[in-house]
């Protein structure tokens, strides 16, 4: 009796009992559930496995801007479509959330108190209201701009409408291979001037105007480039046919509200993580860089900001996953991404529930690893470096 | 002498409200503009939105003086120019946003329920309040009575959950999820700190899972994918399954925050626990999570909040939630059009209980600071 207690009370043999009863118990929960899963599934008559990805779709997708897309493509393109619809509007949100949420943390700091308290009143009401209702009220506005007949027409070349926004379609050339090969070269050596610069002033204190020379490199010295090879670009202008435009470019409307929904609601957060960021550089600083005659704006990008950016980036990358998640609100207002193309309509038509959402919830997992793996890096390279 | 010690009385323009006004919205000639610019803006554009939601609006009657029964009768449809808003289309749909479909007999059930959960979250968020321990006996057993008093039985007569929508599926989806994310999140952080390789592997590969897909996947598993893994004839109900899809996201951000108050916590005081002898359970349970907990509060209200506006999802598979509801009202023929009274009336709801807990949560923070002060010793 004595001995068996003491058995019990040994720390290694107590570890190993528990965690072999949890692995137990798991495994036990894991077979029931496969079991009766596999029944149901023989059940109901639904198939199992990958081939259906090879099986056409048989619907049609309204926004695909990199794949061209037709019913006969398979559930596979279906999946590719998705995910690249979902990485275009998390892309592109998270750069205008980033750009609005820095200008509004900072503007939300001035003295001048009517534009603050402005900013705040924002920020609450577009932090306080759902994000979906904010999706579908965005959508709700496009949806009643004009009919096509009478679409608003911007700059002669670009027409809005209640079917969306209709611009020139650039077509490139053969030559114009060669500009954006310029361009490339002008971005890694403007990279590698920068460093330079950096390395030199450093050295010898000398400075060297790396941003006017890196404008330089990138627009003008490709732009001559262009001229020189007879501008190898033309565009395709949206034409009026029957009872829509055919050709140019046209950004739909579930987009453009996704795009607006998801800017607009991520910024409110992102200003207040900068305004957090901005507050937590001690006054000193700012002193002490008035004191040896900084001018203002120099104050701001080489004393507060590369401090501030220590606290903003962690909780940053927390808002650019949010935002990447909070992508998949598409499927309310029918924006063919991952959830609403491959998760819901080839869900409904294969009624191959576990794989679709299997597949689906991959994707996701590796979405925000490889942003926060990014991050990371990003976050070690800017962190205090003790020399 | 007198005179070295007569007051000076300071410049006039650095005080008052002429100080006020010149440091904070005249200091210099461009602060001077964007003030004069943002004034002209909000002289622009206050006066309309004032004219649109209150003076121009209807609010039961249109300017004919009939009662408003549908969309056409709405001042604004019938007189373009100058009517406002057709506020008329909340007061008609009055009680199915705030209770869906509850039969209109049983509904004093779902009253005496708003107000029981008003005073079951009194001793949560008020703690000085008189007799809190009879009141936390209360809260504690608030989630049995309302499932009764809600769903039936006990000598009720039983409302199916297909009928619930509006404010009441909100506030019981919002509620029960924060509710039950609260106890199996504390078991999650434990669970990943635990010094057990394979349990804290387990919870920490949960935590990570869930928190990198989005929601809405949660909530198609919960209606797709939970009946196929169930045996046959256990048929959950479609309440139920979002429930369980919301319980298990919000669990485990919960469970990070109090990860983050568990990290807080100096090692003396494990020490301290240890060195009396106590288990690992009673070490938890009496040392540290009462501190741990304490203060993630402020953090825990936060994602609270984030659910609260998630709840909101559900309309994705099909429950009729007040955004639900509000949606169901746009798509009648008698109210079509009036996206803009709806949309911004279902905003505002949720921004007043959105923003009355976020308000909350910086009392907290600011009370929290004076109270304690944690590892300074």
């Amino acid at each position: 009796m004595r001995s068996n207690l003491g058995f019990f009370s040994d720390e290694k043999f107590r570890s190993i009992f528990f965690q072999t009863l949890v692995v137990g118990l798991f495994a036990l929960g894991l077979f029931f559930v496969i079991s009766t899963t596999s029944y149901n599934l023989e059940k109901r008559n639904i198939a199992t496995g990958w081939s259906f990805l090879q099986n056409p779709a048989g619907f049609d997708i309204s926004f695909s801007p990199f794949l061209e897309f037709k019913s006969t493509d398979t559930h596979l393109k279906v999946y590719f479509v998705g995910v690249l619809n979902t990485l275009l509007v998390s892309v592109t949100g998270c750069i205008a959330a980033t750009i609005l949420g820095f200008i509004l943390g900072i503007v939300r700091l001035s003295s001048n108190w009517l534009l603050s308290r402005l900013v705040y009143i924002y920020v609450e009401f577009s932090r306080n209201v759902p994000l979906l209702l904010q999706i579908i009220l965005w959508y709700s506005i496009l949806i009643q701009l004009p009919r096509v007949k009478q679409s608003l027409q911007v700059l002669d070349v670009f027409y809005i409408s209640n079917r969306g926004l209709y611009s020139p379609r650039p077509i490139f050339e053969s030559g114009f291979l060669y500009v954006l090969i310029a361009i490339v070269l002008a971005l890694i050596s403007s990279f590698l001037i920068n460093r330079w610069a950096k390395k030199r002033q450093d050295k010898t204190g000398q400075q060297f105007p790396v941003f006017s020379s890196s404008i330089g490199l990138i627009f003008i010295v490709p732009l001559i480039l262009f001229f020189i090879l007879g501008s190898p670009m033309s565009f395709e202008h949206p034409e009026m046919k029957g009872f829509n435009f055919k050709g140019g470019l046209v950004i739909r409307p579930e987009f453009i509200a996704m795009f607006l929904a998801l800017s607009i609601y991520t910024a409110a957060f992102i200003s207040e993580i900068v305004r957090a960021g901005i507050m937590s550089v001690s006054k000193g600083q700012r002193e002490a860089s008035a004191a040896i005659g900084l001018k203002q704006t120099w104050i701001m990008r080489l004393i507060i900001i590369p401090q501030a950016l220590r606290v903003i980036v962690p909780p940053l990358t927390s808002q650019y996953l949010n935002l990447t998640k909070n992508s998949s609100l598409g499927i309310a207002v029918g924006y063919a991404d991952l959830v609403h193309g491959f998760g819901g309509i080839s869900l409904n038509q294969t009624g191959q529930a576990i794989e679709c959402m299997a597949i689906v919830m991959a994707t996701y997992l590796s979405i925000s690893l490889t942003i926060s793996f990014f991050m990371n890096i990003y976050n070690r390279s800017i962190q205090f470096k003790e020399k | 002498m007198n005179e070295m010690n007569e007051v000076r009385k300071p410049p006039v323009a650095t005080t008052g409200i002429i100080g006020w006004l010149r440091i904070n919205l005249f200091f210099n000639w461009t602060n001077s503009l964007i003030t004069l610019f943002v004034i002209y803006c909000l002289y622009q554009f206050i006066p309309w939105i004032l004219d649109w939601t209150i003076f121009s609006a209807d609010f039961k009657y249109n300017y004919l003086g009939e009662q408003i029964t549908n969309q056409e009768m709405c001042s604004r449809n019938l007189d373009p120019e100058n009517g406002g808003a057709c506020w008329a289309v909340i007061y008609v749909r009055f009680y199915q946003f705030i209770y869906g479909f509850y039969p209109k007999v049983e509904v004093w059930r779902v009253n005496i329920a708003y107000f029981m959960l008003a005073l079951a979250l009194l001793p949560l968020l008020y703690s000085k309040l008189p007799y809190r321990k009879y009141f936390l006996y209360f809260t504690y057993i608030f989630p049995v009575i309302a499932y009764f008093l809600l769903n039936g039985g006990l000598g009720f007569t039983e409302v199916s959950t297909n009928k619930w929508g509006g404010l009441l599926v909100t506030l019981v989806l919002g509620c029960t999820g924060i509710a039950l994310a609260f106890p199996i999140g504390i078991m999650l952080a434990l669970g990943r700190r635990s010094k057990l390789p394979v349990i804290s592997m387990m919870c920490t590969l949960f935590i990570e899972f869930i928190r990198g897909v989005p929601l809405i996947t949660l909530l198609f598993f919960g209606m797709v994918m939970l009946p196929l893994f169930l045996p046959e004839g256990i048929d959950m109900d479609g309440l139920v399954r979002v429930l369980v899809a919301v319980t298990l996201f919000q669990s485990a951000y919960m469970a990070e925050v109090i990860r983050g108050g568990l990290q807080a916590i100096p090692p003396g005081q494990y020490e301290a626990a240890k060195s009396l002898g106590m288990s690992y359970w009673r070490m938890n349970l009496l040392i540290i999570l009462p501190q741990a907990i304490r203060i993630s509060i402020p953090p825990i209200v936060n994602t609270s909040i984030g659910l609260f506006k998630d709840t909101t999802l559900v309309i994705i598979v099909g429950i009729l939630d007040l955004l639900g509801i509000g949606r169901g009202t746009l798509a009648d023929t008698n109210w079509l059009g009036l996206s803009y009274e709806i949309y911004f009336f279902v905003s505002l709801v949720f921004f007043i209980f959105t923003f009355g807990m976020s308000r909350y949560s910086l009392y907290l923070e600011k009370k929290l600071k004076t109270g304690i002060n944690m590892g300074a010793d």
